[in-house]
């Protein structure tokens, strides 16, 4: 029997000084910073995914798992680069289903 | 909830990048920002800025940080310019001006920089000295994301144990977010997931971005009213003379 893992769905923003930013770049930049402040274990927990990203407006929705969901948003706060352009990442919304992620930005 | 952020760094010479931080700092929640002025800032230059946050709805408060290098130029500063700002923050560096700063009333946040365990002197006593003086401790969240590696770290053990003496002592602890640039500018709720890293409430955190900076400025704000005479003294009316 597989166990039901909740999960949270994040709105997300970017804000970057470089504007050819791409779905790998920002995803990359979520990983490290969850890597670099909770080391391997962490990141393991965390059960990050990208669900998309729009380049045209930078915006962007984050799974993770709903227990590291404190980490997760401190990690996001922490990020100051992508690539090796200065950037910032707001979290717009918090949502435990895509669908209710969508009411809720509307 | 009024949140607050009193230690925007905006260059002062460039209207246009200081106008697109204050712009920021509305649009992410903020409704008061505290701008460092120079000692020797003339009024004209503070009042256009107070007019640029109006038209973004903010609330300016103006902010001196002082970094002495004695005693006596500290005391000789607060003597000056106390009365001219409306939040003074004083860097302390060594621990005769960390003791003076944290027991002088004039003094409404305490600034520690040194990344190095020995030279951050918010100890027990030093809490115990601003907790008298209703001193706040400054938590810089700038330098936080800006730091990397080794020297984060030291700076997260730091803080964990500086707040924890201030929980202790009743010391208010006042987080700002130190940003030179826009991009250093977070949302209050962000600012208080980063807390996460040294161990501070979430509800804590959220005192520290609102309440207590809040307070320190209404405090201010009525000892620089004329109707004020001393602590819960105010001249409310005065008698008519016939």
């Amino acid at each position: 029997m597989t166990r039901y893992v909740r999960r949270r769905y994040l709105a997300l923003k970017v804000e970057c000084a470089d504007s050819s930013l791409d779905y790998k770049m920002v995803f990359d930049a979520v990983w490290s910073a969850v890597l670099r402040l909770f080391g391997e274990v962490g990141a393991s927990q965390a059960g990050l995914y990208l669900v998309r990203f729009d380049k045209d407006t930078n915006h962007a929705v984050l799974r993770c798992s709903h227990k590291a969901l404190p980490m997760v948003k401190a990690a996001i706060a922490s990020i100051t680069k992508i690539g090796n352009q200065p950037a910032a990442i707001h979290v717009l919304r918090v949502s435990g289903s895509l669908k209710a992620l969508g009411k809720k930005s509307i | 909830m009024k949140f607050s952020d009193l230690h925007l760094c905006v260059p002062l010479r460039d209207l246009e990048q200081t106008k697109k931080m204050i712009a920021e700092s509305s649009e992410l929640g903020y409704s008061q920002i505290g701008v460092p002025f120079p000692i020797n800032t003339k009024q004209d230059v503070i009042d256009l800025l107070r007019q640029v946050c109006g038209e973004f709805g903010l609330d300016l408060v103006t902010r001196l940080d002082l970094a002495p290098k004695s005693l006596g130029e500290l005391l000789s500063s607060l003597r000056q310019f106390r009365r001219r700002f409306e939040v003074v923050s004083v860097l302390c560096s060594s621990k005769p001006l960390a003791r003076q700063a944290a027991k002088d009333r004039r003094v409404d946040l305490l600034s520690f920089r040194s990344l190095e365990p020995r030279k951050r002197l918010f100890d027990w006593a030093e809490a115990e000295l601003a907790s008298k003086s209703s001193a706040a401790l400054e938590v810089d969240m700038a330098e936080v994301l800006s730091l990397e590696g080794f020297s984060r770290v030291s700076l997260f053990s730091c803080l964990r144990r500086e707040l924890n003496t201030a929980k202790k002592f009743g010391v208010p602890v006042v987080i700002s977010s130190g940003a030179t640039d826009a991009l250093l500018l977070r949302k209050p709720q962000d600012y208080a997931s980063l807390t996460l890293l040294f161990e501070m409430d979430a509800s804590h955190a959220l005192e520290a971005l609102s309440k207590n900076p809040v307070g320190v400025v209404e405090r201010n704000r009525m000892k620089q009213s004329p109707g004020y005479v001393a602590p819960g003294i105010r001249i409310l009316r005065e008698k008519e003379s016939r």
